[in-house]
């Protein structure tokens, strides 16, 4: 039993979790670009036209994959912050405070290329659609912990504070989306639903997996490097990042 | 526990009164704003009474979240709310007793005031007392969820940019269902389904921000 629990917290350890990421992230990074080369290929070139749409649906490739993971983030980094701050793991702090930026960059990409697809198919860049402006809140919610955590110096302040803030917010998106929702059926202020899409040829299934996967692959790699450019922020002080800025020297 | 509540609620309320000027600021901020919008989108009545119920509930949140940058401040630079946590006191009494006298001192006002705002931007009676009522259920929840903010932006050089940024999509659930009261009420149906779904949200501020608000005091102050 003991020795499972040894094996689980291992690369909660910054030293050892520096060595992984930094093993695994180029595999990372061959992954997301063969899984996008593969996806945008089948996406813009195999999958039918849209009998609709023209091919302007095909952004549905980049949109839908980036709107998943900016909401799947969101809920790793509170759940990451959460675990930082209450088993004081620094190696959980760091990884939420990586993943920040990148879902924040997601839920742009789904708002920008949300608005790209809403031009040729609604004819209007932006409606206050109920799923539309929970996906900019959410922006906001990024942002503020962004905000938030680089403005307070001292580490481990600014970690806790986020970490509350990011429970704060995992809390109020379900409570934000049902009341936009509602929202949206009071003001009667978009008519075109979203969620009446019709049925999906199976090549662009394939494409938006693959899309998909190559995101995570992408998300995963840029965290890990972003992951460990803080590690060694974080822990210059100690011996194992000495040695290793002693042997970059050399080399 | 309850005399803890009343002795910091109304120690928060005479150290206002002893600085009034700067108790009444919120609200004044409330009217100049409120001010601006016939001037912005023209006097035209029929458009005003339109977004009447919206700029009045956008500008109390504004208010709100403008006055909440002093909720902490002066204990914290007196050192008086080190020693409140020190105190061995429970913090998150504190922290409600202090949410509480915040709503007092700007909430309320804002509520009495609304309804002459919603007058001059031409709200017949009927939507003033929803108005009035939906402001009377909701800044209470704009307090406590603010008051979270401010523990967490406490001490912070840009505290006051940041509580609005943090506090503003927390709170849009007040707002939709503040301004949506009104709506409804307009609309010839009942604001019932609004007035308990502000209701909600305040039982359920009232019971997780106070705790949310002590653990990042607890935070900030470390």
């Amino acid at each position: 039993m003991s020795a499972e629990r040894i094996h689980w917290f291992t690369f909660a350890a910054p030293s050892r979790f520096y060595a992984l990421a930094g093993a695994v992230a180029p595999w990372l990074w061959v992954a997301a670009a063969a899984l996008a080369a593969a996806g945008l290929y089948i996406g813009f070139f195999v999958a039918p036209t849209d009998a609709q749409q023209g091919d302007a649906y095909r952004i549905i490739f980049i949109h839908v994959p980036a709107a998943w993971m900016s909401m799947v983030i969101y809920m790793a980094m509170a759940g990451w912050a959460a675990v930082g701050w209450m088993l004081n793991a620094r190696m959980a702090s760091m990884l939420a405070r990586a993943l920040a930026p990148t879902g924040a960059i997601f839920t742009f990409i789904a708002l920008w290329t949300g608005a790209f697809w809403g031009k040729p198919a609604w004819g209007t860049w932006w409606v206050w659609d109920a799923r539309l402006t929970s996906e900019l809140i959410l922006l906001f919610l990024y942002l503020g912990y962004i905000a938030l955590t680089e403005a307070i110096d001292d580490v481990r302040r600014a970690d806790k504070a986020g970490a509350l803030l990011a429970i704060v917010g995992a809390v109020n998106v379900p409570i934000i989306y049902f009341s936009v929702r509602w929202w949206n059926t009071l003001h009667q202020g978009a008519t075109i639903s979203m969620t009446a899409a019709p049925k999906m040829a199976s090549t662009m299934l394939t494409a938006m997996l693959l899309m998909t996967f190559a995101f995570w692959a992408y998300a995963f790699a840029v965290v890990f490097v972003r992951a460990r450019a803080i590690v060694l922020e974080r822990e210059s002080h100690a011996d194992w990042v000495r040695a290793l800025a002693h042997k970059e020297q050399i080399a | 526990m309850s005399d803890l509540f009343i002795a910091v609620y109304a120690r928060d309320l005479r150290l206002a009164m002893r600085r009034r000027i700067e108790a009444m600021l919120p609200i004044v901020f409330f009217i100049v704003a409120a001010s601006l919008f016939p001037l912005g989108v023209g006097p035209e009545p029929q458009m005003l009474q339109q977004i009447a119920p919206g700029v009045v509930w956008v500008c109390a949140l504004l208010a709100t979240m403008l006055s909440l940058t002093s909720l902490y401040a002066s204990d914290y630079a007196d050192g008086s709310l080190e020693q409140m946590l020190l105190s061995g006191e429970s913090a998150v009494i504190v922290a409600a007793a202090k949410a509480a006298a915040h709503w007092t001192l700007t909430g309320l006002p804002l509520v009495v005031c609304a309804p002459l705002f919603g007058l001059l931007l031409g709200m017949d009676s009927a939507s003033l007392a929803v108005l009035t009522l939906s402001l009377l259920l909701g800044t209470p929840t704009l307090s406590l969820l603010g008051s979270v903010g401010a523990a967490l932006t406490l001490g912070l050089r840009s505290a006051g940019m940041l509580i609005v940024l943090l506090v503003l999509p927390l709170s849009i659930p007040a707002l939709i269902f503040g301004t949506g009261a009104v709506v409804a009420v307009e609309g010839g149906q009942s604001a019932m389904a609004h007035y308990s779904i502000l209701g909600a949200l305040l039982i359920l501020t009232a019971l997780t921000a106070p705790p949310a608000t002590a653990a990042a005091l607890r935070i900030s102050l470390e």
